[in-house]
């Protein structure tokens, strides 16, 4: 029926990714530019007493320094981060001064020898401490250590009452730490003096081009129009390369109009671990009631997010938790509170799932404790209380047909059937009765994750498609492609929608002065929101299209039909107008415009904001994984086997990239369950390359076997939903319940590291 | 530090220099003759984002010094499409969608080139030791992997 969509399809952009001609950031260069460098904070909290750039001033090479007296505008970026530190360094990795040079080993140079003076004070390091803290403060000009706007909240029924009709009780606390998104690409910012409107212009590896240029110009003093920002070739982002690139665009931004120059600035491996954000730290309190048939009555939970010392995400991200803290479960009485904590540590920012999973891990591995604790198989436990038709979910939206698709039995079956699920546990338990030395495990767990931005912010987003003489086609969106194939899913969808094929197409960089801001990059939205922009931009050239065709061919305009890039009636094929010749005659004949901008704006969702109930998101995927691990009883080594995992992401527009982005993201939530972690002490970062932050490489990867349930939604173009950060989610909790399972030892701080695999505890802290 | 001369033959074209002996390679390849198709990832031989192929061997081309490489012949990844078009390598990896944010990618193809030189029927696990000084966050491997079998067999017939 489709004949670009639903169907595997070379990426766009793979020619010049497979030759080496892309173009990433660090590969830009232009005349006469400079290099710039930072100096980075030596204490996670302490005055700075005096900043001395005499000696670093006079080296040769050194063109220009700057500190927070350089600044034009506010010293303050969205979430409270400066450009650079003014009385006291908050973290780590706050900036203090930052050096131009003609070269990237003279910057080097003159960053050492800057004397800096500071007075240090204890940080505060502790989440707990510091949430409880009224009177040591990270930011004195509040009352709390809680990040502006970031608690969030969900009630429904009673829940005093629903712990009361229990039978059982279960009450446990989950913790997650800190990690790091790991792009292979380290930040990079390249900023020019623009010439023509006394402004810059920023390129870079930049995930959401619109923030950044919001936050320059107010540190410029310029206005928002003066600032443009268009994203390089991105190598990997996953949420990450947002805060440290801001920093990076404003502090390059003052040095590029000072010396008038280009700026290059390129992050070391190192700085980017210490400078850019990480998953939030969580520690997630759960309070489960349950019958003893299995039926959850009520959850409360608790649940404390780390922010670090400046912050612009809890406050989205904690929502998004709150409406999914009681997973994908009918339950009737829930209480949750989540709060962002500010400290002097690295900080939390989005990373792939964005509160999802922590919260999945937290909300899996309760179920699963629970199956246990009432003798119930993990399996049926789940399957008795997803959501089916005719439920509410926590905050009161129905499931059912006309509303929300809810196929997760289905998933939860599918998922289990393929994997052998029930032969297997039961395979196992002998297999480990007979063995000592070796156990292994089988685990589950299942998901529901929110499409898009929902009451986050509006879903709104652009797009522009231009047919040029040649009948090629330029298809530019204020969304960015940062390897996830967005450009490629939005040139099939114009495809489609048009009737052409999908070699016509051209995708240019985000640009912020040629397409209106739609909002970030973010939340799985590309296909979601940013599809149906395409849609719309197409349509409209389709309709101008049309009309024209039905003038030449002489009939009626619905009479005409484009498709394998032919314009014909439709019953009458002699009346037949190629598309290049049509584009002649309307461009050369008729004059007529050939660009049009879709715009995509579903309004706002509704929400009590005391109640958290009400339509939090449009629609929702699913998932569940079932994974099976070896465990080595003497060295404590988890190997995990095989992932059997099952999703609804709706209609698959290029089934092979959506399965890319669900192996992707199942191997980043292999490292987030066994591997990745940053050793902290007293609010130090030990942990700064890959050498000690380990991410999973070719052979930690498991067998993978991946199903699609494409179930029927129209919510998103042609059906399809979100798959971005999917992934990862299911990965943590699947592990460490199959670790359970293999060896009747409970887990609930990931990741499953040596240390607590052996001994059941952290020895690091 | 005094400036050496040396020569390196890179994609089958001699260069004379002068340069530190102390610069990376990698450096040398990218900043004084453009090859940046070599990317740099972690700068401690730990990524393999800067993988060229020297002398017939797969280094990491942050690890080397442009003394270590004086009279070396280097393979990047510049050299790999030709008059007939792109190598079955780079052909394979788009096909497969071993390819996302395509960062790691180079330097995977050329770990493919040297493995399948010397095994042109790999198992998936010899493909697995083959790429193993490989980064790659996006792709999660899998696809990866599909890309060399397929790569071998196009290769093969
Ligand atoms: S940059 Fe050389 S191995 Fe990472
Ligand atoms: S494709 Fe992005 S790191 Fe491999």
């Amino acid at each position: 029926m489709y004949n670009e969509i639903k169907k595997s399809q070379n990426r766009l952009d793979g020619y010049e990714k497979v030759t080496g001609q892309a173009k990433f950031g660090a590969d830009l260069n232009f005349g006469h530019q400079l290099y710039a460098k930072t100096v980075y904070s030596e204490y996670p909290r302490a005055e700075i007493v005096s900043i001395d750039i005499s000696e670093a001033e006079k080296l040769e090479g050194v063109v220009d320094i700057i500190t927070y007296e350089d600044i034009p505008g506010e010293n303050e970026m969205f979430g409270r981060f400066p450009v650079l530190a003014a009385k006291e360094v908050k973290y780590i990795g706050d900036g203090v001064a930052v050096v131009a040079a003609k070269s990237k080993e003279t910057a080097e140079k003159a960053v050492d020898l800057i004397n800096v003076e500071y007075k240090e004070k204890q940080p505060l390091f502790n989440m707990k401490k510091a949430y409880n803290s009224k009177d040591d403060l990270v930011h004195t000009d509040k009352e709390d250590n809680i990040i502006e706007h970031s608690h969030h909240l969900m009630r429904k029924g009673n829940i005093k009452e629903g712990l009361q009709k229990a039978d059982v009780i279960l009450e446990r606390t989950y913790y997650t730490p800190f990690v790091d998104q790991a792009y292979i690409e380290p930040e990079v910012i390249v900023t020019i003096p623009d010439p023509y409107r006394e402004g810059i212009e920023i390129h870079g590896s930049i995930q959401n081009p619109y923030s950044i240029r919001e936050n320059v110009a107010k540190i410029m003093d310029l206005k928002i129009s003066q600032v443009k920002v268009i994203h390089s070739t991105i190598g990997g982002s996953f949420g990450g390369k947002d805060e440290s690139v801001m920093l990076m665009a404003a502090r390059t931004a003052i040095l590029a109009k000072r010396t008038d120059r280009p700026i290059k600035m390129v992050l070391t491996r190192e700085e980017s671990m210490l400078e850019s954000c990480k998953r939030h730290a969580y520690e997630l309190n759960y309070k489960i009631g349950a019958k003893q048939d299995g039926t959850i009555v009520a959850i409360e939970d608790e649940v404390y997010t780390q922010g670090g010392p400046y912050n612009n995400k809890a406050m989205f991200a904690n929502w998004r938790g709150s409406v999914h803290a009681t997973g994908p479960y009918r339950v009737e009485n829930v209480k949750t509170d989540y709060y962002g904590v500010y400290t002097n540590t690295i900080y939390g920012g989005a990373y792939r799932g964005f509160s999802a999973p922590q919260t999945v891990f937290g909300s899996e591995s309760l179920i699963d404790e629970l199956a246990y604790e009432l003798d119930i198989s993990p399996k049926e436990i789940r399957l008795k209380n997803c959501l089916k038709e005719g439920d509410t979910f926590a905050t009161g939206q129905k499931f059912g047909p006309g509303e929300i698709p809810a196929p997760l039995a289905d998933i939860i079956e599918g998922v289990c059937e393929h994997s052998d699920y029930e032969e297997k546990r039961a395979e196992y338990k002998e297999f480990n009765n007979k063995h000592n030395e070796k156990k292994k495990g089988i685990g589950i767990s299942c998901t529901i994750r929110g499409a898009g931005l929902g009451g986050e912010g509006i879903d709104t987003a652009g797009a522009t498609l231009t047919i040029d003489q040649d009948g090629s086609i330029n298809l530019i969106s204020d969304l960015t492609e940062m390897g996830q194939g967005m450009r490629t899913a939005h040139s099939q969808i114009a495809a489609e929608t048009l009737g052409v094929s999908l070699e016509r197409f051209t995708f240019i960089n985000t640009d912020t002065s040629i397409i209106m801001d739609g909002g970030p990059t973010v939340a799985s939205r590309g296909t979601l929101a940013g599809g149906q922009a395409v849609i719309e931009a197409a349509r409209k050239l389709k309709e101008r299209l049309k009309k024209v065709a039905s003038k030449k061919l002489d009939c009626k305009k619905e009479d005409i039909v484009i498709g394998n890039d032919l314009i014909y009636h439709k019953q009458n094929k002699e009346k037949t107008i190629a598309f290049e010749d049509l584009i002649e005659v309307c461009l050369n004949d008729l004059g007529i415009s050939l660009s049009a901008q879709g715009w995509y704006n579903p309004g706002p969702e509704e929400l009590d904001e005391e109640t958290g109930q009400g339509k939090a998101y449009p629609t929702y995927v699913y998932g569940c994984a079932v994974t099976e691990i070896t465990v080595d009883i003497k060295t404590g080594k988890v190997n995990v086997d095989k992932i059997t995992a099952g999703y609804d992401i709706g209609t698959p527009i290029n089934p092979q990239q959506v399965k890319g982005q669900l192996y992707g993201g199942l191997l980043q939530g292999l490292g987030y369950s066994l591997m990745e972690e940053f050793e902290q002490k007293e609010g130090y970062l030990k942990t700064d390359n890959f050498d000690d932050y380990l991410i999973p490489s070719i052979k930690d990867m498991p067998d993978i076997d991946i199903k699609l349930f494409d179930i029927e939604d129209d919510f998103g173009p042609y059906g399809a939903k979100s798959v971005g950060e999917l992934g990862i989610e299911l990965v943590a909790p699947s592990v460490t319940n199959a670790f359970y399972d293999a060896t009747g030892r409970r887990i609930r701080e990931i990741p499953l590291n040596l240390e607590r695999t052996l001994l059941g505890k952290s020895l690091s802290k | 530090m005094q400036k050496i001369e040396i020569n390196l033959t890179v994609n089958q074209r001699s260069y004379e220099l002068k340069v530190k002996p102390n610069k990376r390679l990698l450096d040398v390849l990218r900043n004084d003759l453009n090859f940046t198709g070599v990317k740099e990832g972690c700068g401690i031989g730990e990524c393999g984002a800067c993988t060229v192929i020297m002398d017939g061997e797969i280094v990491n081309s942050c690890m080397v010094l442009a003394g270590q490489a004086r009279d070396s012949e280097i393979i990047t990844v510049e050299d790999l499409e030709s008059e007939n078009g792109l190598h079955p390598i780079q052909k394979a990896f788009i096909d497969a969608g071993a390819v996302q944010c395509g960062f790691c990618t180079p330097g995977m193809i050329l770990s493919t080139l040297n493995l399948l030189k010397e095994n042109s029927n790999p198992t998936r696990s010899e493909i697995k030791d083959g790429l193993e000084g490989n980064f790659c966050r996006c792709t999660g491997y899998k696809q990866i992997i599909d890309a060399v079998e397929l790569a071998a067999e196009m290769m093969r017939d």
